[in-house]
């Protein structure tokens, strides 16, 4: 026991007081801080603050006019774009709107009535953004609107009262003992499970290949060097392997944490000294209208309700079993892989082909099982400790029954268990057997040799 | 008392019998040579020793007691295939080494102080080892093995990629531990060093123990009864024609004022040295040439 901590002491801070784990583990969140802050910064360059526009109506309806030509009611400014009315034949304007101080000219061609379709152009020397261009379109459409409204009599105030506000909200239900139905108290958006589902699988899938990769590097390595005939005239070799591979487990743990806190800092941080919202940042433009703000300013405060509203006293544990019992089973597969080869590069891509076959299925049956999670092939999938630890965690935000995860788990635990003592089994003759080569069928022998 | 005992240890891979129904004892505080051609089994033995492998049938004892996993901290193994962590700093390697054999962690430190400082590689301690000779890291390799004053030392080729001056330097720390009482076990097949080292050799050929015994009795087991004589003037005509009538002596060879002569009876040695005086032979030395380990290796091997 003694030895086995020494072992995972040694794995540990090995790993740890590299440079490239400290690098790595401190630029990811870093990486992720400019994401944010980069390309809201290079929009805004090109931007050059806000854009100013000339708006040449020849509808009269986008720009409305009194008698005197004023104009009564031009489209509204955003952030990003700046309206001005103007006249003039359009080829005056296109060929002077630079020096009249426009970044564009924006054409609303004369309508014959206002069913008709309008057709309007933009023209500059520069490309407009998706978003400017969606919001300009609005704005046009919008006027149009109110126009056939009040064409067809009414006042365009009262169309207000005629909207309505419809939300789909999902509760879950039970019947308990006593024959009472218990609500489950959840407004949980579909989409935000799915992207939480999608999320947690995919971390526990880079953790599998990146640390199972690094188990296997680490044995082949000590093969080579030949330290490990030194080492296990100290320690049986399963207790070598099995330090291994908790040392780097924690060397995973360590690292997924320090990132799950700098993440959300970085995020605070740059909104801070920034002024970049992660929120704003990620739709296409800064060009939103008040309302719209308000919505996505709902949006985002729906995400962190339904988020915080998630049972995270049972994902948590749940996702910990999950990852450190994926973790080890393809952890030792590939520690029994890298006892194998030795120093052929090639021999250990054949032997790990196995091996990546099952997370490359698991991902590529993500989609259909958050598609539907409660489907049998969702829980057929999830009994087979392969593919449980990556479909697991995405079925785990949609609530699978209780009984299907404590059953998937002790399958998954046991077989975790039994893929340490299996790998274990191959490891103690691999990492002694020297310039031969190795098939499946000789691995196969090893399993049952003597010790 | 011995310090090792084997008893028909046996070892099987696969179908093939690396190890064959060996027994032999290394006596407490001796300098054992365990002898054999490139894979005769000696390190399959050496791992059955070291507890890496189980032996399939037969016993060893260790000291008295049957091997147990106590054992392997009582042991210090120096494979032939030397391995150290390159990445790893020479201290912290060593310290782990050394735990792992069951030290405590003040005990390495106070134990790697005085083999470095010994050695003169104390400022080693905080290079890594891929930063040092191979001859450094051989030191290093040895301190690995010694550090934690094994019961039992086994070195499988000690010396292989030594400079003279560093096989020296561990020949005599080799024989500073034999002096304190560590029993060795020294394989290899260079059997010079084997009859310079060694007081007890075992041979081993195809798995099987084929040889076993003091270097000494060895040697006079395996003898031929061949004499040297140094003489000086002219040899008698008729010895060449005696030994022609008389098959008792056969002159193996005729160098400058010295014949090897081989004798089918040892006890006979007075009667030729008796004949060569009567024939007023003027005898310069006279000595019986034992066969060397290496003439015994071969002849055992190939027979």
């Amino acid at each position: 026991m003694n030895k086995l901590w020494l072992i995972i002491q040694r794995e540990f801070l090995v790993r740890v007081k590299k440079k490239s784990f400290i690098l790595t583990t401190l630029l990811t969140p870093l990486a992720f801080g400019l994401l944010m802050i980069v390309p809201p910064l290079i929009g805004g360059m090109g931007d050059n603050g806000s854009k100013r526009i000339a708006v040449l109506d020849e509808s009269g309806i986008v720009m409305e006019r009194d008698a005197g030509g004023k104009v009564i009611a031009p489209i509204s400014d955003s952030k990003s774009l700046n309206f001005k009315a103007v006249t003039g034949p359009l080829s005056t304007l296109q060929k002077g709107y630079g020096e009249m101080g426009y970044d564009g000219i924006v054409y609303i061609p004369q309508v014959p009535n206002a069913d008709a379709p309008v057709r309007a152009q933009y023209f500059s020397d520069g490309q407009l953004s998706l978003g400017d261009k969606r919001a300009i379109e609005d704005k046009i459409e919008k006027k149009f609107e109110s126009r056939k409204i009040k064409d067809a009599g009414f006042d365009d105030k009262i169309l207000e009262k005629f909207s309505a506000d419809v939300a789909l909200t999902q509760k879950q239900i039970s019947v308990d003992e006593d024959g009472n139905i218990v609500e489950k108290e959840k407004k949980n958006g579909a989409e935000i499970a799915t992207a939480m589902g999608f999320v947690m699988a995919l971390i526990i899938y880079i953790i599998l290949i990146v640390y199972g990769m690094q188990v296997m590097r680490s044995v082949m390595e000590e093969k080579m060097n030949r330290i490990v005939e030194v080492v296990i005239s100290s320690v049986k070799p399963f207790q070598l392997m099995l330090g291994k591979i908790l040392g780097v487990s924690a060397v995973g743990i360590l690292q997924l944490t320090i990132w799950i806190i700098l993440i959300p800092l970085v995020a605070v941080g740059a909104q801070l000294v920034f002024g970049v919202d992660p929120a704003q940042s990620q739709s296409m433009s800064g060009d939103l209208s008040a309302a719209e703000q308000e919505e996505v300013t709902e949006m985002a405060f729906g995400i962190v309700n339904s988020l915080a509203e998630q049972d995270w006293s049972f994902i948590i544990p749940v996702f910990l079993v999950y990852f450190l019992g994926g973790y080890f089973i393809y952890a030792s597969l590939f520690a029994a892989v890298g006892s194998a080869v030795g120093d052929d590069l090639g021999e250990s891509q054949t032997l790990t082909f196995p091996i990546m076959i099952p997370v490359i299925l698991a991902i590529s049956f993500m989609g259909p099982v958050i598609d539907n999670p409660d489907g049998s092939l969702a829980f057929w999938l999830s009994m087979i400790p392969f593919f449980s630890p990556i479909l697991m965690p995405a079925r785990l935000p949609f609530d699978p029954p209780l009984w299907e995860v404590l059953l998937s788990g002790g399958i998954l635990i046991v077989s975790a268990l039994f893929f340490i003592w299996l790998a274990g089994r191959i490891y103690r003759v691999g990492i002694l057997m020297y310039g031969k080569k190795v098939s499946f069928k000789e691995i196969g022998k090893w399993l049952f040799s003597k010790e | 008392m011995s310090i090792l005992t084997l008893e028909n240890v046996v070892k099987n891979y696969d179908k093939h019998r690396a190890v064959d129904d060996v027994s032999f004892s290394v006596p407490k505080g001796s300098i054992y040579g365990l002898l054999g051609p490139n894979g005769a089994g000696k390190t399959s033995l050496i791992r059955i020793i070291t507890t890496i492998t189980r032996a399939d049938s037969g016993q060893v004892y260790l000291d008295g007691e049957k091997l147990n996993t106590d054992h392997p901290g009582q042991i210090g193994y120096m494979p032939e295939e030397r391995g150290l962590y390159k990445k790893m700093k020479v201290g912290e390697q060593l310290m782990y080494l050394a735990q792992l054999k069951g030290m405590s962690k003040a005990e390495a430190k106070k134990n790697l102080r005085e083999w470095m400082e010994k050695f003169q590689i104390l400022d080693w301690w905080d290079k890594k080892v891929e930063e040092l000779s191979k001859g450094m890291q051989q030191k290093i390799q040895f301190v690995a093995t010694v550090v934690h004053r094994p019961k039992l030392l086994i070195l499988d080729e000690p010396f292989s990629g030594l400079d003279p001056i560093n096989a020296n330097l561990i020949k005599d720390e080799i024989y500073q531990l034999n002096q304190e009482g560590i029993s060795i076990i020294f394989s290899t097949h260079r059997m010079e060093q084997v009859e310079e080292i060694c007081e007890y050799i075992t041979l081993i050929n195809k798995g099987k123990n084929v040889l076993n015994g003091k270097v000494a009795d060895v040697k006079q087991q395996f003898k031929q009864h061949v004499f040297s004589i140094g003489y000086g003037g002219e040899l008698p005509a008729e010895l060449e024609q005696e030994d022609l009538q008389n098959s008792r002596f056969t002159i193996q060879e005729h160098r400058e004022q010295e014949i090897l002569v081989k004798i089918d009876d040892d006890a006979a040695s007075n009667a030729l040295l008796q004949f060569l005086i009567q024939k007023g032979v003027h005898i310069r030395s006279f000595h019986e040439i034992l066969p060397t380990l290496n003439e015994i290796f071969i002849r055992q091997v190939r027979g």
